[in-house]
């Protein structure tokens, strides 16, 4: 589903982010993504979401090498892919409703499905009682799971999130693993970028380790 | 058979077609969402769209106001256009039976209208009764004015300068004079003000376009980060840019709305003046103005300016905001 061919990245500055990554990640898998920080995990999620585009090397994306996709395919290949962002990207002045609509009504759907999905992507992370509520009146942990629900909304083939537990306890953590793995059970191609090692460990998928730019190690 | 054949394909058909019509619906759903969303975050800020409205309102105003001014000046000046006179003074050998013949001769030309016989001792009647002169002139050994017919040509200026030419060359005319020149000069000088009121619309519907940028570039700063999450999540540049555009539409429709009622305002101050000092001068000249199209006319050119000064904005500072 995710397939990188010895894909480098170089930054302009000189700094090389990535070099020399390959990796074949399948449509039913579920995987980590670890490493320090700086190691390389959001450059290559980055490289994934085509908001960089690597030095050397392919990406190929549910069978599109990325290399292919014009300035302007950019946005209809987002929307292919779910994303949950560690700072979670909301619209602050729009409650929770509207920005789990969001990517349906980018998508062009109709009023009353937007509605539907809507709310079935928020029961599914537990919050459909807080549709009308702002996200400055939510916590941390149900600000995370309204940018899940905002990034399965859709129904994507893939789903990436780039530190997801970060400001989160380890109760809340775990939870928000377990809807992770119930999306991988449905046949999402989940990515997830980590650095908590010790949850990490505790779930039974692969782990790409990322050191200094490159895969140190690539079973599980 | 062939029904079962044909059934998945006519399936297929009818998929593309419904996923045609909800991307339609879909794309028409989010132009009104768009345009509300736009509309209500401009009315959201009721003082300052006001003061922006006002400043479009002046600057749409004062060319419209100067377009109604010259049409007024033109439905004045088209009353004294056409029946541009020719006065024939004819040689003192001319009979008054000749110059009655050539009154006949000229009225049955196709591009004359009217032709007045005016015989010296009319005319210096005429001119003794008028200037008061009486006693003087009745010293005179003899009438020392010529006859004179008065020519009305059909209207047409073309038509009046070959007359002029030909009449000149007859011999039976000692002069001809063609009270033309002060017309001229007032069409020249009503082209040049035209010239004048559109080289300042130009520089003011610059300035409009300019003003719209600079706000609809305000807005797109201050709604950076909803344009990043947008990015995102797919968000094509169009998507993005739909909101910004409706916005630029408000604020140049409300403009012109804005200036259309500044213009009936300043039509409505003039009026009853202009009606008194045409009545002082027998006309029954009334003050025109924009009337409904006019109106309507502005508040879309107004339009159509937001919406450019929103594209100008959008182009340059939209390309710019990108994830990172």
């Amino acid at each position: 589903m995710i397939t990188f061919d010895r894909v480098s990245k170089r930054y302009a500055e000189g700094h090389e982010a990535l070099s020399e990554i390959s990796v074949d990640i399948r449509q039913d898998e579920m995987v980590f993504l670890t490493g320090h920080s700086g190691a390389g995990k959001s450059t290559l999620l980055r490289l994934i979401m085509l908001i960089e585009r690597p030095t050397r090397g392919q990406v190929i994306v549910d069978g599109v090498n990325l290399a292919k996709v014009g300035e302007r395919g950019i946005p209809r290949h987002r929307r292919n892919i779910g994303v949950v962002f560690q700072n979670h990207q909301l619209l602050f002045d729009r409650n929770v409703f509207d920005n789990v609509a969001l990517p349906l009504v980018i998508a062009g759907y109709e009023h009353r499905e937007i509605g539907r999905r809507v709310r079935a992507a928020l029961d599914k992370v537990g919050l459909l009682s807080k549709e009308r509520a702002l996200p400055v009146t939510l916590s941390g942990g149900e600000q995370q799971r309204v940018g899940i629900a905002r990034a399965v909304v859709a129904r994507p083939r893939i789903l990436l999130a780039d530190e997801p537990t970060g400001n989160l306890d380890p109760l809340l953590s775990a939870e928000i693993m377990q809807l992770f793995e119930a999306f991988s059970q449905v046949g999402v191609t989940v990515l997830i970028a980590s650095h908590d090692l010790a949850l990490i460990s505790r779930l039974r998928h692969r782990i790409l380790t990322l050191r200094n730019g490159r895969l140190v190690g690539a079973g599980s | 058979m062939s029904a079962a054949e044909n059934k998945p394909r006519r399936d297929g058909a009818s998929a593309r077609r419904t996923r045609l019509r909800h991307l339609l619906q879909g794309w028409l759903a989010h132009h009104r969402l768009s345009a509300a969303d736009s509309l209500a975050r401009v009315l959201d800020h009721p003082f300052s769209s006001a003061l922006t409205w006002l400043v479009l309102g002046i600057a749409l105003a004062l060319p419209a106001a100067l377009t109604v001014a010259l049409d007024n000046a033109r439905a004045l000046s088209d009353r004294w256009d056409s029946p541009a006179q020719l006065s024939l003074f004819l040689s003192g050998s001319v009979s008054a039976d000749e110059a009655q013949a050539l009154q006949a001769a000229l009225q049955q030309r196709e591009d004359i209208e009217q032709v007045v016989f005016v015989s010296r001792d009319a005319a210096l009647a005429e001119f003794s009764a008028l200037s008061g002169f009486a006693d003087v002139l009745d010293t005179l050994e003899r009438n020392p004015l010529p006859d004179v017919l008065l020519v009305t040509p059909l209207p047409g200026s073309d038509a009046v300068t070959a007359l002029y030419a030909e009449l000149k060359g007859d011999p039976r005319i000692a002069e001809v004079v063609l009270d033309m020149a002060w017309l001229e000069r007032l069409n020249t000088l009503m082209q040049l003000s035209r010239r004048v009121v559109l080289a300042l619309g130009s520089v003011l519907v610059a300035g409009v376009v300019l003003i719209l940028g600079n706000t609809i570039r305000l807005a797109i700063e201050s709604r950076r980060e909803e344009i990043v999450v947008i990015k995102l999540v797919g968000g094509s540049n169009a998507f993005v840019r739909r909101p910004f555009l409706y916005t630029g539409l408000w604020y140049g429709v409300g403009g012109g709305a804005f200036a259309a009622l500044l213009v009936a305002a300043a039509l409505w101050f003039l009026g009853g003046p202009v009606t008194r000092l045409a009545e002082l001068y027998q006309s029954n000249f009334r003050l025109g103005g924009l009337g409904i199209m006019g109106s309507l006319n502005l508040v879309l050119i107004g339009g159509l300016l937001g919406l450019a000064g929103a594209w100008l904005a959008v182009a340059r500072h939209l390309r710019l905001i990108a994830p990172r």
